[in-house]
């Protein structure tokens, strides 16, 4: 498993379009996807689940992945959240 | 009469057609052929998509991307692995289609409305709708044909969900009342994109009436009436009619200079406090930025914001504005404004004490890395830098010659920027208005604001209700302030903008354009009101009134004078 710390630094943090966004780029991935707030993990592929974890700009988050490509799809979450998601 | 929230702005009169809720009832049978279910489960989940997906083209069509993506959102949530996955798990058990889409539905709707936040108790109306959608497919329930409504009708729901609204025929539906919604919600949103009038959280509405009764739906106030009686339906016709004609002449001035009667030109800026805001002062047709406020960078945020982040905020701003000017404030923070992780000391007195360009000049590490993101920026756009709370001359040339220090470093650095960046200041206190001439030979502009100076001048704290009485940009001191600043500005040839909240006053407007202000920064929803102010006025017309009130001895006869002479 790989893993690395980042901020969310989306002004709205991870509402509708961030997480949808985020769902459809890791559906494209085998591994599992799951980002760590609060004690919780969410997983990275569904919309909903990232929605419910509240997560807001300036939040420290830890994302996760476990599988085949686990280094690729972390480095594109990782680009993905440094880019701003969509937003 | 009853209150509600006022949502979406103007007058509707008509005929009220009641949109009754639909028995989503169901027996809760225990399946034996599970496939069958499902099939039948993934049979509704893709009419469901199908309708959807027509409704979101409908809406980009007749109303816009933006207000569509409420029906996109609903695609792509229902199109979640987790959403369908967790309904189908339930259907293997043995629970049938209606019993799955309300539980897993109803864990959703309930983890987002406990949210402590406006957007995420909208995802939890969102899932709300898809499970009534999706129900009534199973059901097999046919919808009202909200389309068909005849016109001047005045639509009464418990809740206008997206699928509903986006079936509204604009010129048929006068008004809406919901029992439910606040201004965000989408009902919200999608009646003032239609300019319908819309009262929203009108509780019991549905029970109290019934279809054909007559109701005003007054949505600037937030109030409505049923079957009125008296004089109210001729005073509602009246004050529909005048809304009408303001509306339309509002519209008349978009897309034009701004410029008094007699023709002379002055600048019409916005107020923002974010990147995305300069969008919305393009959409309300604002010349330019005449106040960004940086705090946001530094308010929504656990850490000082880096160069980079700053630099890319800024140069949002500035190209979106392609060219025309954006006026950065450097950090105005203190007062009643504190960044928890900057640990600044309690003070007795916060606003006389260490804040804004004072703080700023004491931190000059950070101060550096927000001028350095704001120069860099401005190869990107018409950045100026305008600096808050100057009370000496001091202030201000440190701060231009730290900005010709860090011009120097970039260009050894070979960064490109605009050379001629402008620096200016805010004029706020009474001692910056009473050098104002000193500080004219320094500065590139002036910005008057108004809030800070009226409360300086006046000596008195606006949040306090016992002496708030005293807080009035029309008390003859801050008047007289105004007038200073302004001509000292204009006598040194440089610029002179206002920011605070009268520059958008139609009472303050004339003065201002009798006393020579060149630049008025309002929020953007006021440009095009404070534009058909501006208007009206010629210089003559303006200076002979401002002469009449400085003459006057009290705020109370000035006010009266200005409200006699206005022409709204």
């Amino acid at each position: 498993m790989v893993s690395q710390k980042i901020t969310i630094t989306n002004e709205q943090g991870m509402h509708m379009r961030p997480a949808s966004v985020v769902s459809q780029a890791m559906a494209a991935y085998t591994s599992n996807v799951n980002i760590i707030f609060n004690g919780n993990a969410y997983d990275c592929k569904s919309v909903m689940m990232l929605m419910t974890a509240c997560i807001k700009c300036g939040s420290e988050v830890e994302v996760q992945c476990e599988g085949p490509d686990e280094a690729d799809a972390l480095a594109k979450m990782i680009e993905l959240i440094e880019s701003g998601m969509g937003d | 009469m009853q209150n509600g929230i006022a949502a979406s702005r103007g007058i509707g009169i008509g005929s009220i057609c009641v949109i009754t809720e639909h028995d989503l009832s169901f027996e809760n049978k225990k399946i034996e052929d599970t496939e069958k279910e499902k099939a039948r489960f993934d049979a509704a989940v893709e009419s469901f998509k199908e309708t959807t997906a027509t409704m979101a083209e409908d809406i980009r069509k007749r109303i816009g991307p933006k207000e569509a993506e409420i029906m996109e959102g609903h695609l792509v949530m229902i199109s979640d692995p987790t959403m369908a996955g967790e309904m189908k798990k339930m259907i293997d058990v043995g629970q049938c289609a209606e019993a799955a889409v309300t539980a897993v539905c109803d864990m959703f709707i309930g983890m987002f409305s406990t949210m402590d936040d406006d957007i995420m108790q909208q995802r939890a109306s969102d899932v709300s709708d898809i499970k009534t959608s999706l129900l009534k497919i199973l059901l097999g329930i046919e919808d009202i044909d909200i389309s068909k409504v005849a016109p001047g009708t005045v639509l009464v729901a418990q809740d206008l969900t997206p699928s509903m609204t986006s079936q509204i025929v604009k010129e048929n539906v006068v008004g809406i009342i919901t029992e439910v919604g606040g201004k965000t919600s989408h009902s919200a949103i999608l009646a003032r994109a239609l300019e319908i009038p819309a009262v929203l959280s009108v509780p019991g509405i549905t029970e109290k009436v019934k279809n054909k009764d007559t109701a005003i739906v007054d949505g600037t106030d937030g109030v409505i009436f049923i079957n009125p009686e008296g004089d109210v339906l001729s005073r509602y016709i009246i004050k529909r009619e005048e809304f009408i004609k303001k509306q339309a002449e509002l519209k008349s001035f978009l897309g034009k200079e701004t410029k008094t009667a007699d023709g002379e030109l002055v600048e019409l800026f916005c107020n923002i406090g974010t990147p995305k805001d300069a969008k919305k002062a393009v959409e309300c047709d604002g010349e330019g930025i005449g106040l960004f406020r940086s705090e946001f960078l530094y308010m929504d945020n656990n850490h000082l914001p880096s160069e980079e982040e700053q630099f890319a905020a800024y140069k949002e701003a500035a190209e979106i504005m392609k060219g025309k000017d954006v006026i950065i404030r450097t950090l105005d923070i203190g007062g009643d404004k504190d960044i928890p992780y900057l640990n600044m000391k309690k003070e007795d007195n916060p606003f006389l004490g260490y804040r804004a360009v004072r703080y700023c000049l004491g931190n000059k590490d950070s101060y550096i890395t927000q001028l350095r993101a704001m120069i860099r920026a401005s190869a990107f756009g018409k950045i100026k830098i305008m600096v808050p709370l100057v009370t000496c001359v001091e202030e201000l040339r440190e701060v231009k010659n730290m900005v010709a220090d860090i011009k120097k470093d970039l260009d050894s650095e070979g960064i490109d920027y605009d050379k001629d960046i402008a620096v200016g200041c805010m004029i706020e206190t009474p001692a910056a208005s009473l050098i104002a001439d000193l500080l004219a030979k320094e500065a590139d502009f002036f910005s008057i604001g108004t809030n800070d100076l009226t409360q300086y001048t006046m000596s008195v704290d606006r949040g306090n209700a016992d002496v708030a009485y005293l807080y009035s940009t029309f008390q003859p001191s801050v008047l007289r302030s105004i007038k200073n600043i302004i001509q000292c500005g204009r006598a040194a040839g440089i610029p002179v903008g206002m920011c605070g909240e009268a520059a958008a006053d139609p009472l303050m407007i004339p003065l201002l354009i009798s006393f020579g202000l060149t630049e008025y920064s309002v929020n953007p929803v006021l440009v095009l009101t404070a534009r058909s102010v501006i208007a009206k006025w010629t210089k003559a017309e303006a200076d002979a009134l401002a002469e009449k009130v400085l003459a006057m001895d009290t705020e109370a006869e000035i006010v009266a004078a200005l409200k006699e002479a206005s022409k709204e």
